[in-house]
């Protein structure tokens, strides 16, 4: 059996509200919340990025997993925000969390979807015997311009998972990858905040991309969405990941607990698997989750996870993700958070 | 801080790893070349724990020139559970309701950057608990 063996998550304690950024651009408030179904994100402390958020993950998925770190001998970390263009960000957190130095490491990027690609990586690592336990994760502090509508949903956060075939936790079942040249959304070399091409990242790529990556995920395992208990999709606002849900037949239900989005936003490589991770606080033994990550440019991947008995021996050794999003919140203002994001022109 | 220094002082600032007097148990964090209680050279490395509480702590409003932009924030003398002290700046904190005796952790933080180009130190701060 491989799959899952520990999984954490963070979260930082700063937010600001949607109506507090759509009163700075003059835009119709209650038009903004219902459109993209958002009331709040997550933003990174000053003191906060990629590396920091992936460290306190990480920290937490080794809590549950309950190993020595030496014996990791893969950590990959996506993002679309690593603190340094060259300097892989896991060769800090390496080094923060007793890991290696007889480990392989490197930074993955695509978009929204490059934690995924870390734990498919990884897993197939594991999977291939090359190595007992593979550490993948995905954080991101997200740029969004300002005005723009991705500041929004632009936010801050990261899941982490140990992939091994002792204890697991969560069994992959199966993994299923579509990928095509879309342009919808990119950040050329040396610009700050990304582009994008507004409706065109809808329909030729989100949905088209997590409708057949997931169709395809459905066909290869068998099941059909009735199977599930949960299912996660990328959440760049609250209502695209309900819309591609329901095309491929799950219900609302299915994806309440992993909805996480109008509360956090949009955590890029950390979003789907930060959602997986709150499915994972309150999943039974037996359980079945669908999840199906997207990524800009475009691509997505999926898994299918069954949840074994392990679950209820670690959910409990870390925070759980739903009490860091709901508790000890400290709201900022429009001019905190353009600080904290460095969107303030400053004299050296 | 410069590039050589921040390297050597990693397995402190990330890991918390102390110096444990092998004749007399007592730990020095950072870690010594002569225990101060027993003056023996023999230690072995021992890593803290990261939770303890404020045993002082002062308000900086006027920062030195990396850091006041940052203000106001909390610099505080923490006691761990296992007794060693050591200085951390208090994050995520109105710093008008720190009081001593607060329960704190330790987290992995950025402390500062080496300007636009150089590189970004990492290491503990310390949060409320």
């Amino acid at each position: 059996m491989i799959g899952i063996v520990g999984y954490g998550s963070y979260l930082p304690r700063y937010r600001i509200k949607v109506d507090l950024i759509a009163k700075q651009w003059g835009a119709d408030t209650e038009a903004i919340k219902r459109g993209l179904m958002l009331y709040e994100k997550t933003v990174p402390g000053t003191d906060e990025d990629t590396i920091t958020i992936s460290v306190e993950a990480a920290k937490y998925a080794l809590q549950r997993a309950r190993i020595d770190p030496q014996k990791i001998g893969a950590v990959y970390i996506g993002s679309e925000s690593h603190p340094y263009a060259v300097k892989p960000s896991a060769t800090i957190l390496i080094d923060a969390l007793g890991i290696g130095p007889h480990v392989h490491v490197a930074s993955y990027e695509f978009a929204c979807k490059a934690g995924t690609e870390a734990m498919y990586v990884a897993y197939s690592l594991v999977k291939a015997g090359e190595m007992e336990y593979a550490l993948g994760i995905g954080a991101d502090t997200s740029q969004g311009a300002p005005g723009d509508a991705l500041e929004y949903s632009a936010s801050a956060g990261g899941s982490a998972f140990i992939m091994g075939k002792e204890n697991v936790v969560a069994e992959i079942l199966f993994t299923n990858s579509y990928t095509s040249d879309t342009p919808d959304f990119w950040r050329r070399e040396h610009e700050f905040y990304p582009r994008h091409a507004g409706r065109f990242t809808g329909e030729p790529a989100y949905f088209k991309h997590i409708h057949n990556a997931g169709k395809n995920l459905l066909e290869k395992s068998g099941l059909s969405p009735k199977d599930f208990q949960f299912a996660v999709f990328h959440m760049p606002n609250g209502k695209f990941p309900q819309e591609a849900g329901k095309k491929l037949g799950f219900t609302k239900e299915q994806m309440e607990v992993g909805w996480i989005s109008p509360w956090m936003g949009n955590t890029y490589s950390g979003s789907s698997p930060t959602g997986l991770s709150a499915i994972l606080d309150v999943a039974k033994p037996g359980d079945k989750i669908f999840m199906v990550s997207f990524g800009s440019g475009a691509g997505s991947d999926g898994f299918i996870y069954k949840v074994t008995n392990e679950i209820d021996k670690v959910r409990d050794l870390a925070p759980k993700l739903r009490d860091m999003l709901d508790n000890d919140k400290i709201y900022l203002d429009y001019g905190e958070y353009a600080k904290f994001r460095k969107k303030i022109i400053l004299n050296e | 801080m410069i590039s050589p220094r921040y390297h050597r002082e990693i397995p402190q600032r990330y890991r918390l790893e102390a110096g444990k007097c092998k004749q007399c148990g007592n730990i020095s964090f950072p870690p010594r070349l002569v225990c101060p209680k027993c003056k023996s050279k023999s230690f072995e490395t021992v890593q803290l724990g990261r939770e303890g509480k404020i045993l002082t702590f002062t308000i900086i409003r006027v920062g030195p020139d990396k850091f006041s932009k940052e203000t106001p924030y909390v610099v505080a003398i923490i006691e761990l559970n296992d007794g060693v002290r050591l200085t951390a700046q208090v994050s995520d904190c109105d710093v008008d309701k720190v009081a001593i005796g607060d329960k704190v952790k330790l987290v992995f933080r950025k402390i500062q950057d080496e300007g636009k180009s150089g590189l970004h130190c990492y290491g503990y701060k310390a949060v409320l608990t």
